[in-house]
């Protein structure tokens, strides 16, 4: 199997790569808003202690 | 072992803490596994071509969505029944989660109906009752936002999210109770599974892979959500004092 077949996915490559990419960038996304989160939400602990 | 001193969130917290990486490390290596097989060893099939290959995320998702709400609802009830507030703030934890696994279910849906019925989106019952899952979920978590006190915000969000918990079964069934455009469940409990081995495999894997990702993040954020309020409480006190 080559690449660029892969990639088409049969022609429904858009769909298929569109839904990947969409679940990615939400839990992707999920994963480095709460990153940031953690981070303020520790800073402020720190500085009370 | 007494369990009952990890419902005190400063108990939880530093346990919390200690259990994220063995929910985060396993849920990568699942998704790079799950992934494998759906892309590289599952076959095309041989109605929907490669389209199919959509399953592989859409139904963990939905699933994930389905599952979350339940466990956000029976936490809510706990905090509210037994006025456990680590409970509560688990339930504020999922909602997050939950509310996006839901819209991924959804937009992957929509990708996946285009090309397969030729439309991104019809108000069939599965989808439209799913539609009303992600406002139930934004409607929790916009609800607790907008109330100021933290415990008064836990209880109206019980009320809403133990209200909201008949969709669920509703979406479940919608494929049997209505004739819908969405197609019927593909793992059945009782009966044989309608896809191939390394299909199947390839879902249950991710759907796996989701639920330890949800775990590790929903434990995360509920760290968050602890030292948020109980610093608020400290404060108050100190001020008080």
């Amino acid at each position: 199997m080559n690449w660029s077949e892969f990639f088409s996915m049969g022609g429904y490559g858009f769909y298929v790569w569109g839904s990947y990419l969409t679940a990615l960038i939400v839990m992707g996304g999920e994963v480095v808003l709460l990153m940031r989160r953690r981070k303020s939400c520790q800073r402020i602990n720190r500085d009370r202690e | 072992m007494n369990w009952y001193k990890y419902a005190s969130p400063s108990a939880f917290y530093p346990l919390a803490g200690k259990l994220i990486p063995w929910f985060a490390i396993p849920a990568a290596v699942l998704f790079a596994v799950g992934l494998y097989v759906g892309f590289f060893v599952a076959p095309t099939d041989f109605q929907q071509g490669d389209a199919y290959r959509i399953m592989f995320i859409h139904v963990p998702a939905a699933w994930m969505g389905m599952f979350l709400y339940v466990l956000m609802a029976f936490y809510a009830g706990i905090g509210w029944a037994f006025n456990a507030r680590l409970s509560s703030m688990m339930a504020s934890s999922l909602a997050v989660t939950g509310a996006l696994f839901t819209l991924i279910s959804l937009v992957t849906g929509a990708f996946w109906g285009k090309p397969t019925w030729g439309t991104w989106w019809v108000w069939d019952a599965r989808m439209t009752s799913t539609l009303i899952l992600l406002f139930l979920y934004v409607g929790f978590i916009s609800l607790q936002s907008a109330i100021d006190d933290p415990r008064r915000a836990d209880r109206a969000g019980a009320v809403l999210a133990l209200v909201g918990v008949i969709n669920v079964p509703i979406i479940y069934f919608s494929v049997q109770w209505w004739n819908t455009l969405h197609q019927g469940a593909t793992i059945r409990i009782l009966n044989k599974p309608t896809v191939a081995p390394p299909m199947l495999a390839a879902m249950l894997i991710l759907l796996a892979a989701c639920w330890l990702y949800s775990i590790a993040v929903v434990l995360i954020r509920l760290r968050c959500i602890i030292l948020e309020r109980e610093q608020n409480a400290a404060w108050v006190a100190e001020g008080a004092s």
